[in-house]
């Protein structure tokens, strides 16, 4: 089970209070009923499911219930940070950590271990 | 090849087994092939057989970065069924369960398909509504599904708990009896076996790096870390990493990967004649062969490519299990693991042409695609070699979330998604 830092309530708490969210840094469109059904699909169902670092809303459901950011490693579930909804993206570059090294996943293993 | 019987097996016996030969091959990538699949699961060697042997292809390499079988084939729960609501998704679904219904002659490779029964419980009025449902739409469709009272469940399914202070009361069920399970490793053996005696290539540790292109945008082959290996057609069959595979080529997919976990007990004596799932509480349990009661839990609520998933999921799930099978709760689990399974926007899955000449996708099978190998493979087949759908899986296409036209069985498919 995963322990999320919650940037409002200022503490890591149990991943059971929280939910994702889906992908941060989406801006809703403002003219959806002018939108072509491409950019319509382009919004609501593709999706770039990044293997690796990715940018998400959490949201602390069963604490604060409001919504943050994050960024996460979708191979080790490493959260990199959490931040505040509304600020930018963070600087990554000093928080990354090598997580593929330390975590036994398969592709931690298998992939890069040959 | 060898063919496989009880003559064999007598003939070995007698001469020590040593006259068994390697089930397939291992042989060096060629410069170029005919077609080019991504990803030795179930559903790319069936879809490399079903293009040996129905459309006359055999120029094929099957590309695995791990080994055979070793992504969701060999992790999930092995249940078949194909009582789902809608027109396509039942087509699709009962192709794959008439194909399972002789699957093991047509392979000459026992898969163990066994059509033990497939139990849904119900446990409140609106599970009975919907099953009702269900059970008339399969019935249309001429699939079989019945409904059963708390009695008749119990006597299909004797450790079930009917009691009326149960936690989780029971107030019926549904069954489709042609349902059960198949021995998922052999279901991937028996294809590559059979794939491999019509000349397909099986080329494992073979990781795709990148989708070459010709100057026409159609696809010239693939960039692996044994080479470059040229194609016309290439045919994306990887599941939880079909969005990273698809990128490679610059097309965006509605697709999600989320870890999809399951569990294995202690193997005992047989007691559990058939499989039971309960959506409502979460619960899919069946016996195998070998006697470990196969126990499938949900998905994590993150997206995810770990192959892992919280121990709080499992713990839900035998939370539910316990209650539903009381003579359950003192048995110790062995094994628990996790797969990432892809999953699509209305939960059908995508069995297609892409934007991209010469490339095809099937994929988006969420956590239930075992049940369909034989007929995704089947009509993918079909689509690679005719580079057009079949009708069956013509419905499934990527346009679909552009047009509209969704199957959504995301609230339908009689699963907790």
């Amino acid at each position: 089970m995963l322990l999320i830092y919650c940037p409002y309530c200022e503490e890591e708490r149990s991943e059971l209070e929280f939910r994702q969210a889906g992908d941060a840094h989406i801006a809703r469109p403002t003219n959806m009923t002018e939108m072509t059904d491409e950019e319509f699909e382009a919004f609501f169902f593709l999706r770039d499911n990044v293997k690796g670092l990715t940018f998400e809303r959490w949201r602390h459901l069963n604490g604060c219930g409001r919504f943050f950011n994050a960024a996460r490693d979708t191979v080790s579930d490493k959260f990199l940070t959490t931040y505040k909804a509304g600020l930018p993206k963070p600087d990554l570059s000093t928080l990354r950590p090598a997580t593929e090294a330390t975590v036994e996943t398969y592709e931690a293993t298998e992939s890069d271990a040959k | 090849m060898r063919k496989y019987s009880v003559f064999a097996v007598a003939r070995e016996a007698m001469r020590g087994h040593r006259g068994w030969e390697a089930q397939w091959t291992s042989p060096e990538p060629r410069k170029e092939y005919d077609v080019i699949i991504i990803g030795a699961g179930g559903h790319g060697l069936g879809t490399a057989y079903y293009l040996a042997k129905e459309h006359g292809i055999t120029n094929i390499a099957v590309l695995e970065k791990g080994w055979l079988g070793g992504g969701n084939t060999g992790r999930n729960t092995t249940i078949i069924r194909s009582n789902y609501l809608y027109d396509e998704s039942a087509g699709i679904y009962d192709h794959a369960l008439k194909l399972w219904d002789g699957l093991s002659q047509d392979l000459n490779y026992n898969v163990m398909y066994s059509a033990r029964g497939v139990m849904m419980l119900s446990h409140n009025i609106h599970d009975q509504q919907v099953f009702k449902r269900h059970i008339h739409a399969n019935r249309l469709n001429g699939i079989d599904n019945e409904w059963l009272t708390p009695e008749q469940a119990q006597e299909f399914c004797p450790p079930l708990d009917i009691s009326k202070t149960a936690r989780y009361p029971i107030n019926g069920a549904a069954l489709q009896r042609r349902g059960g399970t198949a021995r998922h490793d052999a279901v991937a053996w028996g294809y590559a076996r059979a794939a491999a005696d019509r000349g397909v290539h099986i080329i494992q540790n073979c990781e795709v790096t990148g989708i070459r292109r010709n100057p026409d945008g159609s696809v010239a082959g693939v960039d692996t870390n044994r080479g470059q290996i040229n194609a016309k057609k290439v045919g994306v069959v990887a599941a939880g990493h079909t969005s990273v595979l698809m990128e490679m080529a610059g097309v965006r997919m509605p697709l999600v990967s989320y870890p999809l976990q399951a569990l294995v007990s202690e193997p005992i004596k047989p007691i559990f004649p058939c499989v039971v799932m309960s959506n409502t509480v979460h619960a899919y349990i069946s016996q195998s062969d070998k006697g470990e009661l196969v126990i499938g839990a949900g998905t994590d609520q993150y997206s995810s490519y770990s192959q892992t998933g919280g121990l709080q999921i499992i713990t839900h799930t035998l939370d539910a299990i316990c209650e539903l099978f009381p003579i359950f709760r003192r048995m110790k689990m062995m094994r628990s693991w996790g797969g990432i399974v892809d999953v699509t926007p209305d939960r059908s899955p995508i069995l297609a042409k892409t934007p991209v000449q010469g490339l095809y996708v099937n994929c988006g099978w969420g956590t239930g695609g075992f049940k369909a190998t034989p007929g995704s493979a089947n009509v993918f087949a079909h689509t690679i070699a005719n580079d057009a759908p079949h009708k069956i899986n013509a419905p499934f296409t990527l346009e679909r979330f552009r047009s509209g036209r969704l199957i959504d069985e995301a609230a339908a498919a009689a699963v907790a998604h």
